[in-house]
């Protein structure tokens, strides 16, 4: 596959995606590689901090913040299957003395899809993925990082990620009844809000269901780790992929 | 009293309800769509507005001396209040110095905010809501559910049950059309014996003194043009330059609040009738202090459209009512008082949102929702209003993400207890994730464990 240039690329893992999804892991540093790039995983990572950042706890972030910048500051990019850590990234660590390495940190920390199109402007990955797939839009990755046009904003149509996967041959996108509605993870909101939290994520599946999709894919796994808990305790026959997987069935 | 995520779980206790909730406020939110979309510089409006209302919160004085002086010359008597005891005193005294006992009232989200009704009722007053979702939660005794649809929480069904005991409507009927019939009935008796009427204000134009009044139901001007006396209710951030900023407002209202091209009722009242008497009633209540904020000011710009409820997918499946303020949804939570002095603290409230970022983008002023939400977090827990519990966890949560041997050891051990431990155990009380979803399967091992055997020596 040719790509415009090879970057150093600094991997970074959210912490859930570690802890309990190494697979996701797995296909984007294998993705990132096929796609040419020198990719790096510092090993003294931990989290972004969003999790107490959420939670009103932006004080006792900052030594979380400081422990990415510390790992990242090095590289070309900063490279994460995740929308909603890559957002906090950007937007949250405003808070951090704005010095050379927080400022290009901020700048460089790229969600995978997003950096697949927009840095390395590859449009076709070459996927063969023959199955009805229901894209759920991560809240963060789209509002916040902008990979698509919300249906709020009345503005022409786009989706970095959907642009992604429509290339691939063989696989159905479903429409949803609902093209972008927050799934009800929400980080702590999960923990804090149980009853709504979990309602959102049956109205969600629910969608995907109706409409005929075998799998629900994202850019956040966060998301998905919540759908997953209510298809498994509903006994729903449907199943979650994160993307980095899809775009990482490839014939690179 | 409860937080928002217990009224939540009540109100979440009857699914059907809630679907037929989440669906009807939906549609709206559809119809909002389609509205937006169909005025090709939507986004540039709302960018004008915003532009509007900044300008407005930094002239406010200038403005408002400039509305008062003008509203004056036209010949209607303006007051000021600094707070809602004072607000309540003057409707008080002005309907006293009229000997009145029957008040109309249109539809003023600033008249429940400040209690007025209760507080009239208190002194013997007879105060009748006329825009008939006020009427029927005035009925019921409850406070609005929705400020643009304030009786969006019950069915036909319950109307039909409320208008049978109240209005005398036949038992089981719950046609909307008999309905409404009965209600304007109702209140078309209440109309023609009103001696003051009250409206709320959308918007007070500077230049020539007038304010604006939108309605569907012509309720407000029914009760202008039939009481002697008419007096109109406005915080102090209703205000906008000149006239010709009004159809930025007017243009984007009804299209975000309902779907609709305009208000059926667009009423502009600038003098009082002969004979008759016109008072604007000017309300600080809280205002000024936000103006003051740095992080929570733009809150001022709202126009009260309610469409970050109608797009807010908490809102929509927890009730109106779950937020215990009068304002609900994203937009109450924020302008709740969290932080004046001697103020009941909505501290739940922050936490009664998913970040989704819907409401910032359907918010015709642009208020960042979120942003605001986000900061509140953080200002609650500096306060330290969180439970002692979330305190220790977070500050604990802090330590450990920030060292990174501690937090691969306490991953691990994570992952050991769930894999080890009995289900009944895992499954407590406390562990509100799996109220209602399953934890994630525990893997052989981290993406870091993995790496290290696999590629640290490639």
């Amino acid at each position: 596959m040719k790509v415009a240039k090879r970057y150093k690329i600094g991997l970074f893992i959210p912490c859930y995606i570690d802890q309990f999804y190494p697979q996701v892991g797995i296909a984007t540093l294998e993705l990132l590689r096929k796609l040419g790039q020198d990719v790096h995983y510092p090993l003294e990572q931990t989290c972004c901090g969003q999790p107490l950042a959420n939670s009103g706890a932006e004080d006792d972030a900052k030594a979380v913040y400081r422990n990415f910048v510390r790992n990242f500051s090095e590289f070309d990019y900063v490279v994460t299957p995740s929308g909603s850590c890559a957002y906090h990234v950007r937007e949250h660590y405003d808070i951090l003395e704005q010095s050379e390495d927080v400022v290009k940190v901020r700048r460089c920390t790229y969600e995978l899809c997003e950096f697949i199109a927009d840095v390395l402007k590859v449009d076709d990955l070459k996927i063969n993925y023959p199955h009805r797939v229901g894209v759920h839009q991560s809240c963060h990755g789209l509002r916040g990082l902008k990979l698509g046009n919300p249906s709020e904003l009345i503005s022409a149509s786009y989706s970095k990620v959907i642009s992604l996967l429509e290339k691939a041959e063989g696989i159905e996108l479903i429409k949803l009844d609902r093209e972008d509605e927050c799934c009800g993870f929400g980080g702590t909101f999960s923990i804090f809000e149980p009853a709504v939290s979990a309602r959102m994520g049956r109205d969600r599946v629910d969608d995907h269901i109706r409409n005929n999709a075998e799998i629900i894919t994202a850019t956040d796994m966060s998301c998905l780790m919540h759908l997953e808990g209510i298809i498994k305790r509903n006994n729903k026959s449907i199943k979650v992929v994160h993307i980095a997987e899809i775009l990482n069935s490839n014939t690179l | 009293m409860r937080s928002h995520s217990e009224r939540a779980a009540l109100f979440l206790k009857d699914q059907n309800r809630v679907t037929w909730h989440d669906e009807t406020l939906w549609i709206v939110r559809k119809k909002r769509d389609k509205a937006a979309a169909a005025v090709k510089e939507w986004e540039e409006l709302r960018e004008k507005a915003s532009q509007v209302k900044e300008y407005v919160l930094s002239d406010l004085a200038y403005l408002l001396l400039e509305f008062e002086k003008n509203a004056t010359q036209n010949g209607a008597v303006v007051h000021w209040a600094a707070d809602a005891d004072e607000f309540n005193r003057i409707v008080l005294e002005i309907i006293n110095s009229k000997s009145a006992h029957n008040i109309v009232k249109s539809k003023s989200m600033l008249t429940e905010e400040c209690g007025l009704n209760h507080y009239l009722e208190e002194h013997g007053i007879d105060i009748v809501d006329t825009d008939l979702g006020e009427r029927i939660i005035q009925f019921r005794n409850e406070p609005p559910s929705h400020i643009v649809l304030p009786a969006i929480h019950l069915k036909k069904e319950d109307i039909g049950e409320l208008f049978h005991e109240k209005l005398g409507t036949e038992r089981g009927s719950t046609d909307p059309q008999y309905l409404t019939r009965a209600a304007r009935a109702h209140l078309r008796e209440k109309f023609v014996n009103a001696q003051v009427a009250l409206t709320g204000v959308n918007f007070a134009v500077a230049e020539n003194g007038s304010v604006v009044v939108c309605t569907n139901e012509g309720n407000a001007d029914m009760g202008v043009h039939s009481a002697p006396v008419q007096i109109h209710c406005m915080g102090i951030e209703k205000i906008i330059p000149k006239m010709e900023h009004l159809g930025i407002f007017t243009r984007l209202l009804a299209r975000n609040a309902t779907g609709q091209p305009i208000t059926t009722y667009t009423s502009h009242y600038m003098t009082p009738k002969v004979n008759g008497e016109m008072h604007i009633i000017i309300v600080d209540n809280g205002r000024t202090e936000r103006l003051a904020s740095r992080d929570y000011r733009d809150a001022l710009k709202c126009i009260r459209c309610g469409a970050c409820m109608n797009t807010c997918p908490v809102y929509r499946r927890s009730g109106g009512h779950s937020y215990g303020f009068t304002i609900p949804g994203p937009i109450g939570t924020i302008l709740a008082p969290h932080s004046l002095p001697g103020k009941i603290v909505y501290k739940d409230l922050p936490a009664a949102s998913s970040l989704c970022m819907s409401c910032s983008n359907v918010c015709p002023v642009k208020i960042g929702i979120h942003e605001q939400i986000y900061k509140l977090r953080q200002e609650l827990i500096r306060k330290g209003y969180g439970s002692l519990v979330k305190r220790v966890v977070l500050k604990i949560s802090g330590f450990v993400f920030s060292k990174p041997h501690l937090y691969d050891l306490s991953g691990k051990m994570v992952r050991i207890a769930l894999k080890k431990l009995p289900r009944a155990l895992i499954y407590n009380r406390v562990n509100t994730w799996g109220l209602e979803r399953e934890l994630p399967d525990v893997p052989v091992q981290s993406f870091k464990e993995w790496y290290r055997q696999n590629e640290s020596n490639k």
